[in-house]
C-alpha cells in the first residue's frame, strides 16, 4: 500500500493536455489493424454456418481451392488439436482450448448462426469471397434452444454432451463438478449472508420482481480484424485490434501450438472494445493460412459477423425480492440470476451476481445464479460484465420499494449505503469508498433538486457497482538529452490512456505532460501488460509510470552525487530537479531534470527507469445518475431530456478522459435500455445483424450528458486513482426505467424498453 | 479472374489513376489500392459513416459508392483536411475538445462535420446531431464531439 499524495499539490495531475496521439488521429495517419499492407499480401474470408445447431458431417473445399487466385482453404481439422486443458482468457476468465479452437472454427458441431466453419486466403478480396461460395459444408441440423430457461429444461437439447453441471462459491476461482446427467447449466453460483428468510419476516414491505434482458453488443465501430505473417524461421507476427496484444500472443500461440517466444504481436490501434476485443477470432486464422501460403495474410470481418458471432453480453433471466421496514432500513433481499453463456460456458453471471447488491448494506442475503449454453454466439466482455443486467433489477426493486414506503429515492438509498468496514453479501469487505458521496452529491445536484414539469415526464434515479481491477503492468522509461522521457508501454490506448499514463510519469518527475513521449510497444519490447479492459490501464499503467520515474530519480539523485562530488543521502529529488548540499561558497546545488538530462552522457550514460505492477486490488467505483424522460404514448417512444452522471474516480487524472469515459458509458447504458437487442426466429438466425436495424443510439438521440467527477481518493494507488470506464454502463437502465415509472405509472421490466415493448404495455389488449 | 479497370480522379487535391476491380467501392478502392487507409470501414453498408467522404464537395458513404463512379471526380477524404498551415480548426478543436476515444469514428466525423460547416458555418446544437446522425461513435456518448464542432464553427 503507498500513500496517496495531497491533491493539490498536483502539477500535471488533474490537468488537460492534448493527447499524444491526437494529431494522428485526426489526420487518418494512425493505423489500426486492418490498415496493416504488406507486399504480396492475401486477403482472408470466412464461411460462417447459417444453422444455429448443427452436425458437420463433412466439408468439401476441393472446388474452392481450385479457384484462380485461391492460395489456402483451412478448416478445424488444419489445427493441432487441443487437450481439455484450460486457459487463460484475461481478467481472471478461463476456457478449454478445445472451446475456444471450436469457436475459432467449428469442430464436430456448429452452435450459433454464423459460426465460422472455414476459412480462405486468396489474393484478392472479391476472390476470397468467391471462393466461400464454393466450399461444400453438408450439415445434419439439430434442433435449436433459443430460451435460457428452456434451456436448463432436461429435456432439452444438449449442446455439449460432455457438459457437466459446475458449482462455484466466487465469480473467481473454480469449483466441483455436482451434475452427473448431460446438460446446458455449465455453472450454479450461490452465496448467502445472514439469513434471508428471517429477513423478509422482519420486513414491512417485501418487494418481488421477474426481469429479462437481451443480448446486446458492446457495438465498437470496428469490425475485428487480424492480420498475420509466419515466416520461414517459425516466428509468427500478429497484427491485430486487440485490448490486449499479451493475450492475443498467448492464445494464439496456444491454439498453434508453439511457444510464446515465437509470437510477436505488433501494435495497432484498436477502434473501441468494451470487453469485446479480448478474445481471439481471426488471428490463429491468419498465422495458418500465412504458414500454408508463405504470405502475409489479412483477415477483416464483416458488421453481420461482428453481431453474429462475436461479443455479446448475456441475455438474463432475473428475480429479485427486496425486503425492508417501514423506515426504509433493508432487511433482506434475494437475487435469483439466470444468464445466457451462449455456445460455450462463460457468462459474467458471476460478477453479476457478486455486484447485484453492492451499493448497499443488506443484513441478510441470498444470491443464487446459473450459467446456461445456448445457441447463440459466445458472450464476450462487456464494459462491467454482468453488472448491469443485475443491478437493473435490483435498482428497479429498490426504486419500488422506496415508492411503496413514499420515502425520497435517494434517501432511501442514503440510509442503507455500503460504506468502509461494510461486507458485501459475498464476503468481501470495502476499503476507502466514495458511494456514500456520490449519492450525496446526487441527491444535492441541481438537477435532482429542480422540479421537472409537462405531462408524461418523468425523473429516475440509480446506483452502480463495478469491482475495477488492478493485476500487471509494465513500463520502461528512457531518458532523452534534451530533458524528454520516452515511455513505453503495453496497454492498448482505447481512449486516451497514453496521456492518462505519461501524466502520471510527468508528475512523478516534476516535467510537462508534453515532455513525455508515451508509445505502445510490441511484445518483445515491454514486460508484460494485462489487458486494456477491467477499468485497469490508467490504474495499473499509471503506477508503473510512477515507479518507472521513482526509479529514475533514484538513478539522478545518484548521478547528481557524483556529478557534484557528494554523498548520496545528501541528494534528493523533488520540484522538477535534484538538489544538494551547500557548495564552499555557500549556494546551494540544485539541476533542473532537463539541465542534468543534458549532462547524462558525459557523467556516465544515458539513464532507463523500469518497473512491474502487480495489484491484486483496485478502488471500487460507484455511480449515481439521474434522467428525465418524456414518454410519447402514441409511438411508445422513450426521449432522454436530461441526463446527468455523478461518479467517484478516485482521482481524475485527465478529467476531460474521465469525463468521455462516464459520457460513453451512459450512451451504452441508454442503448441498451432502449433500443439495442438481438432478435432471432424460430431457426435461431438473427434477424437484425446490421447497423440499421441493431439500433444503437446517434447524436440525435442524447443531449449533452452532465458529469459530476467525485474524488474519494483510492488509498491503494499512489495518485488515488480509481478505474472509471466501466461503472458507468451500469446505472442508465435502471434510472429511465424508473423515469419511465415515475412519468406514466409503468414498470418497465423487460429491456429494451423500446417502442415496440412500451406500446405492448400502453395500448388496449385487442382480443 | 477479375476485371480490372484504370479510373481517373482528383484524390485530396492531386490527380491520379489507380487500378479498381469492377467490383470495388470507392472504400475499398481508397484503402486496399491506393492505400489511403484514413477512411475506415465500420459497417460497409451505409449505416455507420466511418467511411465518409466528400466528392465533389458532397458528403457520401465511400462503402456506397462504387469506385468506378469516381471518375473525373474530386475526393477529399480525413488526409486531405489539414493544409500547408496546419490542422483545420475542426482537426484541433478535435484535439482540445477532447472528441475522440478510440478514435476510428473520428475521420468520418471530421469529413461529416466539414460538410456541415461548408453547408451550415453556424449550426445550432440540434442541427449538429441531425446532420451528424449518419455517423456513430460508440465511446463519446456524442457530447464533446458536438462541443467540438460547435466550437470548430465560432472559430
Amino acid at each position: 500500500m503507498v500513500a496517496t499524495e495531497k491533491p493539490d499539490s498536483y502539477q500535471v495531475v488533474g490537468t488537460r493536455p492534448i493527447r499524444h496521439d491526437g494529431t494522428d488521429k485526426v489526420t487518418g495517419r494512425a493505423g489500426y489493424g486492418a490498415d496493416y499492407q504488406a507486399a504480396g499480401m492475401l486477403f482472408g474470408r470466412v464461411l460462417r454456418s447459417p444453422h444455429a445447431h448443427a452436425r458437420i458431417k463433412s466439408i468439401d473445399t476441393s472446388k474452392a481451392e481450385a479457384l484462380e487466385g485461391v492460395r489456402g482453404v483451412i478448416t478445424n481439422a488444419d489445427f493441432p488439436q487441443p487437450d481439455d486443458s484450460q486457459v487463460e482468457i484475461g481478467e481472471g476468465a478461463t476456457t478449454s482450448a478445445r472451446w475456444m479452437l471450436d469457436n475459432v472454427l467449428a469442430g464436430e458441431k456448429v452452435l450459433y448462426t454464423g459460426h465460422a466453419v472455414a476459412a480462405v486466403a486468396a489474393i484478392d478480396p472479391h476472390v476470397a469471397e468467391d471462393a466461400l461460395d464454393l466450399i461444400e459444408v453438408e450439415y445434419e441440423v439439430l434442433e435449436p434452444v433459443m430460451d435460457v430457461r428452456e434451456a436448463m429444461d432436461e429435456n432439452a437439447p444438449v449442446l455439449h454432451e460432455f457438459l457437466r453441471t459446475e458449482q462455484i462459491a466466487s465469480a473467481f476461482g473454480g469449483g466441483e463438478m455436482v451434475g452427473a446427467k448431460p446438460t446446458n447449466v455449465a455453472k450454479f453460483l450461490e452465496f448467502k449472508a445472514g439469513d434471508a428468510d428471517a429477513g423478509f419476516e422482519e420486513a414491512d414491505v417485501v418487494v418481488e420482481r421477474e426481469f429479462t434482458t437481451t443480448m446486446a453488443h458492446q457495438g465498437y465501430i470496428e469490425p475485428h480484424n487480424g492480420s498475420a505473417f509466419y515466416n520461414k524461421d517459425g516466428h509468427v507476427t500478429i497484427w491485430s485490434s486487440t485490448q490486449g496484444a499479451f493475450g492475443v500472443r498467448d492464445m494464439t500461440a496456444g491454439l498453434l501450438q508453439v511457444p510464446v517466444s515465437q509470437v510477436t504481436c505488433e501494435p495497432v490501434e484498436i477502434g473501441g472494445g468494451f470487453g469485446g476485443k479480448i478474445g481471439i477470432y481471426l488471428e490463429p486464422l491468419a498465422a495458418l493460412l500465412s504458414k500454408q501460403t508463405g504470405k502475409p495474410v489479412k483477415f477483416t470481418m464483416t458488421r453481420q459477423a461482428v453481431l453474429e458471432a462475436t461479443g455479446p453480453t448475456s441475455g438474463t433471466y432475473m428475480r429479485v425480492k427486496v425486503g425492508a421496514k417501514n423506515d426504509g432500513t433493508l432487511t433482506a433481499a434475494h437475487v435469483y440470476l439466470v444468464f445466457e453463456a451462449g455456445a460455450y460456458p462463460g457468462s459474467p453471471m458471476g460478477a453479476g451476481a457478486m455486484c447485484a447488491l453492492a451499493p448497499y448494506q443488506v443484513p441478510n442475503a441470498h444470491v443464487e445464479g446459473y450459467d446456461v449454453v445456448l445457441n447463440k454466439p459466445k458472450v464476450a466482455a462487456y464494459r462491467a460484465p454482468g453488472a448491469p443486467a443485475s443491478e437493473y433489477a435490483v435498482e428497479s426493486v429498490m426504486d419500488e420499494v422506496a415508492q411503496q414506503l413514499e420515502l425520497d429515492p435517494m434517501d432511501f438509498r442514503l440510509k442503507n449505503a455500503a460504506v468502509e468496514g461494510s461486507r458485501r453479501p459475498d464476503g468481501a469487505v470495502y476499503g476507502v469508498i466514495g458511494n456514500e458521496e456520490v449519492m450525496e452529491v446526487v441527491k444535492s445536484s441541481e438537477h435532482y433538486r429542480s422540479e421537472l414539469q409537462g405531462e408524461n415526464r418523468g425523473r429516475g434515479v440509480a446506483m452502480g457497482f463495478w469491482f475495477n481491477v488492478g493485476m500487471e503492468s509494465s513500463a520502461y522509461a528512457s531518458v532523452n538529452a534534451d530533458g524528454t522521457v520516452s515511455l513505453s508501454l503495453g496497454s492498448a490506448d482505447i481512449g486516451g490512456t497514453r496521456a492518462s499514463i505519461a501524466m502520471q510519469l510527468a508528475e512523478t518527475l516534476g516535467i510537462a505532460a508534453e515532455d513525455v513521449k508515451p508509445q505502445v510497444v510490441d511484445t518483445d519490447s515491454v514486460g508484460y501488460t494485462m489487458v486494456t479492459g477491467g477499468s485497469r490501464t490508467t490504474f495499473a499503467g499509471g503506477w508503473a509510470a510512477y515507479e518507472s520515474a521513482m526509479d529514475i530519480r533514484r538513478q539522478l539523485e545518484e548521478r547528481a552525487a557524483a556529478i557534484w562530488d557528494v554523498d548520496r543521502e545528501q541528494v534528493s529529488y523533488g520540484d522538477g530537479g535534484v538538489t544538494g548540499p551547500a557548495d564552499d561558497d555557500g549556494n546551494e546545488r540544485s539541476m533542473t531534470f532537463k539541465e542534468l538530462a543534458g549532462q547524462l552522457a558525459g557523467s556516465g550514460g544515458m539513464i532507463q527507469g523500469r518497473a512491474d505492477v502487480n495489484s491484486m486490488e483496485a478502488g471500487p467505483a460507484f455511480a449515481g445518475h439521474i434522467v428525465d424522460v418524456e414518454v410519447d404514448p402514441e409511438t411508445g417512444k422513450v426521449d432522454i431530456l436530461r441526463y446527468t452522471a455523478v461518479q467517484d474516480a478516485g482521482t481524475a487524472i485527465h478529467p476531460s478522459y474521465v469525463e468521455g469515459q462516464i459520457q460513453g458509458g451512459v450512451a451504452q447504458g441508454v442503448g441498451m435500455a432502449l433500443t439495442e437487442e438481438y432478435f432471432y426466429d424460430d431457426d435461431g438466425r438473427m434477424l437484425n445483424s446490421s447497423l440499421l436495424d441493431y439500433r444503437m443510439p446517434t447524436a440525435l438521440d442524447l443531449p449533452m450528458i452532465e458529469t459530476h467527477i467525485v474524488e474519494v481518493p483510492n488509498p491503494g494507488h499512489p495518485y488515488g486513482v480509481r478505474g472509471v470506464g466501466e461503472v458507468p454502463i451500469v446505472p442508465p437502465a435502471p434510472a429511465i426505467a424508473n423515469a419511465i415509472a415515475d412519468a406514466i405509472g409503468l414498470r418497465m421490466r423487460d429491456l429494451p424498453m423500446s417502442p415496440r415493448a412500451m406500446l405492448e404495455e400502453l395500448l388496449p389488449d385487442e382480443d | 479472374m477479375t476485371d480490372r479497370m484504370i479510373v481517373s480522379a482528383t484524390i485530396n487535391g492531386e490527380p491520379l489513376e489507380f487500378l479498381a476491380d469492377q467490383r470495388d467501392s470507392l472504400l475499398e478502392a481508397l484503402r486496399e489500392r491506393i492505400g489511403l487507409t484514413g477512411t475506415k470501414e465500420g459497417c460497409n453498408d451505409g449505416n455507420c459513416g466511418a467511411c465518409s467522404v466528400l466528392m465533389d464537395g458532397r458528403l457520401v458513404n465511400s462503402c456506397l459508392v462504387m469506385a468506378a463512379e469516381v471518375e473525373g471526380a474530386d475526393v477529399t477524404t480525413v488526409e486531405g483536411l489539414a493544409t500547408e498551415d496546419g490542422l483545420i480548426p475542426l482537426q484541433q478543436a478535435f484535439l482540445e475538445e477532447a472528441a475522440l476515444q478510440c478514435g476510428i469514428c473520428t475521420p468520418g466525423f471530421l469529413v461529416a462535420a466539414k460538410a456541415l460547416l461548408d453547408a451550415n458555418p453556424n449550426p445550432t446544437e440540434y442541427e449538429a446531431r441531425y446532420w451528424l446522425a449518419g455517423n456513430l461513435c460508440r465511446c463519446t456518448g456524442y457530447d464533446k464531439i458536438i462541443r467540438a464542432v460547435l466550437k470548430a464553427a465560432e472559430a
